[in-house]
C-alpha cells in the first residue's frame, strides 16, 4: 500500500507516529459522542442545551482535530518535542524505564494498603531512583526512608491529612 | 492598608519566605517549573488558611522567576522559558567572570520589576473591579472563551495542536455529573468517576508524571557543568547603565503579563530589544551587555504581576501557574473575578502587601544565597525525579486517600508524556480542565436565567467587547497573511 509514493512499512510508521495521536483523539471522540448521545437526556425549554450538548459539540471537535491532525502529519507536519536541561533528545527514547517508573507507581498503589504509606512511600522513591540509574545500596534505602518518613509526619501528624500509617502505626 | 498590618503577621512572613526560598529552588531546579510545584503543593493547601496558602504561591511565583534567570546565567539553560533572554547576555558575562554582576543585575531587576507590577496591581484592580461589578454569567462565559481561544492559537506554532490539548483537557474536565441536571457523563459506571476527575490529579499528573515519564526516557546521563560565581555585587559603572533598563522592563512587561496568552516570554524579548536599541554600548551585546539582563528580568516580574492582575480581577488566566493559582481559589470555593474585592477584600489586600514584602524577602535573603543555589544544581538526578514521583503520588493520594486515584494520576502522566513527545502544548489542556466545566455552567446558567434567549449572550457591553477581540484575535493571522501579501505592490 502505498501514500503519495512512499511504502507503508514499519520506518514510516515510525516515522509518522504522531498518527496515533489522531487515532486518539478518534476514539476520545467516538466515546464522547456515544456516551453523550446514549446516557443523557435532552435538555428542557429553560435548559436548551441540555447535558448532551456540550459532549456532541465537543465530541465532533475531536473528530474534527483527529482528521485536520492526521492531514498535517501526512503532510510533513509535526510536533517538536518538548526539551529541557535534562533532556537528551539525539538518544533514542528509553521506553524501558519508563514502564519501570510506571510500574513503580502501580506497585505502589497496590502496596498503601498492606504496608500503609511510610514503608510505600520508601518503596516508591527507592524504586523510581533505582529506575532512573541510582544504585547506591546504602544511601538510597536510607534517603528513601528518610524522606518517606519525614513527608508522613508532617502530612499525617501535623497537617492532618490522612495517609494510612500501616504496621507502623503501633510503632510510633 | 490593612492588608500591610495583614502581611506582617509572624505567620503569614514566613509563609512568604518559606514561599520564596522554595520559589527560587523550584525554579533553580530542573524538572520542576513553578506550575508543578504549585500543583503539587495543593493537596497541602487542604490544610491551610486560603491567605497563608496564596502568599506561599506568590512568593514561588516570583521565586521562580529570579532562580530560572540564576541557571540561564551560570548554565545558560533556562530554568523558566521567560529566562531565555537572560542567557543571551548574562551566560557570556558569567563566562567572562563577571557571573556576579549578571545575577545582582538580575536579582534587583527582578525586585524592581515586581515591585512596579505589583504598584500597577494596586492601582488598576480596583479600578477594574468598580467598572465590571455587574458582571454576570454572559461575562463569565465570554471571558472564558476569550482564555480558550487566546491561549490555543496565539501560543505554539501549531494551532491544530493548541487546539488537540484543549479539547483534550475539556474532555478530562466533562467527566463527572452534569452540575445543572446530575447526569452522569463519561463515568462509565464507575462511582468513583462520579465526582469527575479532581483538578489536583489531572494538574498534577499532566505537570510532575509527565514530565517526570518524559525525562527518564531522555534523562542527560552526564549533567551541564555550571560555572562557579561568587556573591553578586554591582560597581558604580554597572549600576549607571542598569537603572534605566530596570525601569523600563516593568512598562514592557506588566501590560503582557496581563493580557491573555502573554505571559513572560514575549516582553522579555521585547525588553532585550529594546535595550539594545537604546544602549549606549550596542557592540557588547550578544557578549555581556548587563543591560541585557537587567531590562528582561525586570519585565519578567513585572508580568508576573501582570498575571496575577488580571487573574484576581477577571478570573482569566494568563500563564499555566496562574491557571493551577486559579484552581487552588476554586478549592477553596473562592472565585476570582471582579466580585472578589468585594467578597473578600481581606484576603486580596493582604496577598497584595504580601507580594511587596515577598519582593523584599527576594532579594534580601537571594543575593547573598546565589552561590548556594548554583550547588543546588548538583542533586543527583534520579533523587530529583524520585522526589518529584514521591510528592506527586502523595499529592494524588491525599485528594481522597483511594490508591486508585494513583492509577488515574498515571493514566493522566501518560497523556502528559504523548503531549510533550508530540508537541501538544500543556497550557490549553490545563485551562480546558480548569475553565471547561465552569464555562459550560455559565453559559448554561445565562440561557437559564433569560429562559432560553440566545441573544443574552452579547446583551452587556462587556460581553459584546470581549467577543470581538475574540474575533481579532481569531482574525490575526489572516489579516497578517494579507498585509504580506499586499507589500510588495505598495512599494511600486
Amino acid at each position: 500500500m502505498t501514500v503519495r509514493g512512499q511504502r507503508i512499512d514499519r520506518a514510516w510508521l515510525r516515522e509518522h507516529s504522531e498518527l496515533g495521536v489522531c487515532a486518539l483523539l478518534l476514539f476520545a471522540g467516538l466515546l464522547v459522542l456515544v456516551d453523550s448521545l446514549l446516557g443523557t437526556v435532552a435538555g428542557s425549554d429553560s435548559d436548551p442545551l441540555g447535558p448532551h450538548a456540550v459532549p456532541f459539540v465537543l465530541g465532533v471537535l475531536l473528530l474534527v482535530l483527529a482528521v485536520l491532525l492526521a492531514l498535517d502529519v501526512l503532510r510533513g507536519g509535526h510536533g517538536e518535542a518538548e526539551a529541557g536541561e535534562d533532556i537528551d533528545l539525539s538518544a533514542p527514547m528509553d521506553t524501558r524505564t519508563v514502564f519501570m517508573l510506571a510500574g513503580v507507581l502501580i506497585a505502589t498503589a497496590a502496596l498503601i494498603p498492606v504496608i500503609g504509606w511510610p514503608l510505600a512511600g520508601m518503596a516508591l522513591f527507592w524504586g523510581a531512583a533505582y529506575t532512573l540509574g541510582s544504585r547506591n545500596p546504602v544511601a538510597d534505602p536510607l534517603i528513601a526512608a528518610g524522606i518517606s518518613l519525614f513527608t508522613w509526619i508532617v502530612f499525617d501528624v501535623l497537617l492532618g491529612v490522612d495517609l494510612p500509617g500501616g504496621p507502623l502505626m503501633g510503632v510510633l | 492598608m490593612g492588608g500591610f498590618a495583614n502581611a506582617l503577621t509572624p505567620g503569614n512572613l514566613a509563609f512568604a519566605a518559606i514561599g520564596v526560598l522554595l520559589g527560587t529552588a523550584i525554579g533553580v531546579l530542573p524538572g520542576i517549573g513553578p506550575a508543578m510545584a504549585v500543583a503539587l503543593l495543593l493537596p497541602v493547601t487542604y490544610a491551610l488558611d486560603p491567605t497563608g496558602a496564596f502568599i506561599l504561591f506568590a512568593g514561588i511565583y516570583f521565586g521562580a522567576m529570579f532562580g530560572g534567570s540564576t541557571t540561564s546565567i551560570l548554565l545558560n539553560t533556562p530554568g523558566e522559558s521567560a529566562a531565555v533572554v537572560a542567557a543571551m547576555e548574562g551566560n557570556p558575562m558569567a563566562r567572562s567572570g563577571r557571573g556576579a554582576q549578571a545575577l545582582a543585575a538580575a536579582a534587583i531587576g527582578h525586585f524592581i520589576g515586581g515591585v512596579l507590577g505589583a504598584i500597577g496591581l494596586v492601582l488598576l484592580a480596583p479600578l477594574i473591579a468598580t467598572v465590571a461589578v455587574d458582571i454576570g454569567a454572559p461575562d463569565y462565559f465570554a471571558v472564558m472563551v476569550l482564555a480558550f481561544i487566546a491561549v490555543t492559537s496565539v501560543l505554539g506554532s501549531s494551532r491544530v495542536r493548541g487546539f488537540a490539548a484543549l479539547a483534550i483537557g475539556l474532555t478530562i474536565g466533562l467527566v463527572g455529573l452534569d452540575p445543572l441536571t446530575g447526569q452522569a457523563r463519561l463515568t462509565f459506571g464507575i462511582p468513583q468517576l462520579a465526582d469527575g476527575i479532581d483538578v489536583v490529579i489531572v494538574a498534577v499528573g499532566l505537570f510532575a508524571i509527565g514530565e517526570a515519564l518524559w525525562v527518564a526516557a531522555h534523562l542527560r546521563r552526564t549533567p551541564p557543568e555550571a560555572i562557579p560565581v561568587g556573591r553578586p555585587w554591582l560597581s558604580r559603572a554597572d549600576l549607571g547603565r542598569t537603572w534605566k533598563a530596570w525601569l523600563r522592563g516593568p512598562f514592557i512587561g506588566f501590560p503582557f503579563g496581563a493580557i491573555p496568552a502573554g505571559g513572560a516570554e514575549i516582553p522579555t524579548f521585547l525588553s532585550y530589544v529594546t535595550e539594545r536599541r537604546l544602549s549606549r554600548h550596542p557592540e557588547e551585546f550578544g557578549s555581556g551587555a548587563i543591560e541585557g539582563v537587567a531590562g528582561p528580568e525586570s519585565a519578567a516580574s513585572a508580568s508576573s504581576a501582570g498575571t496575577l492582575a488580571t487573574m484576581l480581577t477577571l478570573g482569566l488566566p494568563t500563564t499555566a501557574i496562574a491557571a493551577v493559582m486559579l484552581a487552588a481559589f476554586q478549592q477553596f470555593g473562592i472565585q476570582p473575578g471582579p466580585l472578589l474585592f468585594e467578597n473578600e477584600p481581606e484576603l486580596v489586600w493582604t496577598l497584595i502587601a504580601s507580594l511587596f514584602i515577598g519582593l523584599v524577602l527576594l532579594l534580601v535573603l537571594n543575593l547573598p544565597l546565589a552561590p548556594v543555589w548554583a550547588k543546588l544544581l548538583q542533586i543527583p538526578r534520579p533523587y530529583l525525579y524520585a522526589g518529584i514521583l514521591f510528592f506527586a503520588c502523595v499529592g494524588a493520594y491525599a485528594v481522597s486517600g483511594q490508591p486508585v486515584d494513583l492509577v488515574v494520576l498515571l493514566a493522566i502522566g501518560g497523556i502528559g508524556f504523548l503531549m510533550r513527545r508530540y508537541g501538544l502544548p500543556v497550557l490549553p489542556a490545563i485551562i480546558g480542565v480548569i475553565l471547561g466545566p465552569d464555562a459550560e455552567l455559565q453559559l448554561r446558567r445565562a440561557l437559564q436565567i433569560a429562559d432560553g434567549d440566545w441573544s443574552t449572550l452579547v446583551s452587556t457591553p462587556f460581553a459584546v467587547i470581549v467577543y470581538l477581540i475574540i474575533l481579532a484575535l481569531l482574525l490575526l493571522p489572516a489579516i497578517r497573511a494579507v498585509l504580506a501579501r499586499r507589500r510588495p505592490t505598495v512599494r511600486l
